[in-house]
């Protein structure tokens, strides 16, 4: 019982910190401003075509969420490891993989909910219908996750680099793009299997996230 | 209190490519103390981190029986947390159910985490390490940055921990004065 109480005590301060943001890191809120400007972005790059925007849109939100995915990137890992918060738990027998698993749990929480609560005020900005709102939040659900477990993977895997945080986003990107093709896939006519081919690499990431995540914060202390 | 025992056989440590010490041995039993001493950069930071099994030794191996709680130059307190919740985040993890030792925080409580002063932070991190109620501490220069008052506070720290049948081991390029304590000097050790 030990185990999960220390476990929850760690989750409501991964949670707290990825909400709220620590020490000038922004915290839940730069994600979802940032997601919500490309959405209004959109139409003034391409013009106030609703057909045009109606067909394309769809992609650009699941752009937009996949690049929002990316900035918390640098908090995610390197300050807690700077810290020495990663030692601590090692040496109190608490696994890394523990820890990373609700790491990916809390910064879903921070990053996943709020781009589904925003997706429809998105959705209006490109003119989506809710047909198409619902394949959306449907995606999203399905997807996020994955697209958390691989924010923190690759958050472990470039900790105590230099430039580490730049070098993540480019380390994230392809990771991501069968969530992409898939969760985009899923809004064309007929693309409705893309949801369950989005929750298998979803579940896929989340499967092995936690184990590459903790034996690269391993490998990191040498 | 259940026994406790810290035992080192025959550690070389390696940073890179270089040898740093090697055939460093001991065994400690509760209640006693080891200080690694040596000049800067002989290696005592990564010793302490193998012993705490943070680090692989390059040749040997560590055997302990007990609990570990590490204090270093990395805190693992937030700094944009007052000094009382920053505390309180391991003492819930750690739930030793045990006093602070009095490390004079009582008034710095609310005060954030970044606006302590390096000997501040130091009490701080030794608070931590005595409410975690491991029975093995290890300390990596835990007298740096604090006063003569706090050094000696510090110190009485680790002798009440020994008495309540802990081990301490202290690696520091200042000289310690706990009683009864052993030595290790590490520039015997060389490669």
């Amino acid at each position: 019982m030990k185990l999960g109480r220390a476990l929850l005590t760690i989750f409501a301060r991964d949670l707290a910190i990825l909400l709220r943001g620590a020490l000038g890191r922004g915290g839940a809120l730069l994600p979802l401003l940032f997601f919500l400007a490309v959405a209004m972005m959109f139409p003034f790059a391409v013009g106030p075509d609703a057909r045009l925007l109606a067909r394309t849109g769809a992609g650009v939100i699941w752009v937009a969420a996949l690049l929002a995915a990316i900035l918390p990137l640098d908090r995610l890992v390197e300050p807690d490891m700077e810290a020495g918060f990663f030692d601590q738990w090692a040496l109190r027998g608490l696994a890394e993989e523990a820890v990373l698993a609700v790491r990916i749990l809390a910064h879903w929480l921070s990053f996943g909910v709020p781009l589904m609560l925003a997706a429809p005020i998105s959705a209006g900005l490109l003119s989506l219908d809710r047909v198409q709102l619902l394949l959306i939040e449907q995606g999203l659900l399905l997807g996020t996750p994955g697209l958390a477990a691989i924010g923190v993977t690759i958050a472990a895997l470039t900790a105590g680099l230099r430039a580490g945080s730049a070098l993540g986003g480019m380390l994230a990107i392809p990771l991501a793009v069968p969530l992409l093709i898939f969760g985009a896939g899923s809004l064309q006519p007929g693309g409705e299997g893309g949801l369950v081919l989005l929750a298998a690499s979803s579940l896929a990431a989340l499967a092995i996230a936690p184990f590459a995540g903790a034996a690269a914060i391993r490998a990191g202390r040498e | 209190m259940q026994p406790c025992r810290l035992a080192a056989y025959d550690i070389a440590c390696r940073r890179g490519d270089r040898v740093l010490v090697r055939g460093v041995s001991f065994e400690l039993a509760g209640g006693e103390a080891l200080h690694l001493a040596g000049p800067n950069g002989i290696g005592k930071s990564s010793l302490i981190r193998i012993l705490a099994g943070l680090l692989r030794p390059a040749w040997g191996h560590v055997e302990h029986e007990g609990g570990m709680a590490l204090c270093d130059e990395r805190m693992a307190l937030d700094l944009h947390r007052p000094l009382g919740e920053a505390l309180a985040f391991w003492e819930r993890i750690d739930n030793a159910g045990g006093a602070r030792a009095d490390f004079g925080l009582e008034d710095l409580l609310d005060v954030p985490v970044g606006y302590l002063s390096t000997g501040q932070k130091k009490r701080a991190a030794l608070a931590r390490l005595a409410a975690s109620g491991a029975r093995i501490w290890l300390l990596d220069e835990p007298l740096n940055g604090l006063d003569a008052h706090w050094g000696a506070a510090a110190q009485a720290a680790i002798e009440a921990h020994r008495a309540m049948g802990g081990i301490a081991v202290i690696a520091s390029h200042q000289p310690l004065g706990l009683r009864a304590m052993r030595t290790i000097s590490l520039l015997e050790h060389l490669p």
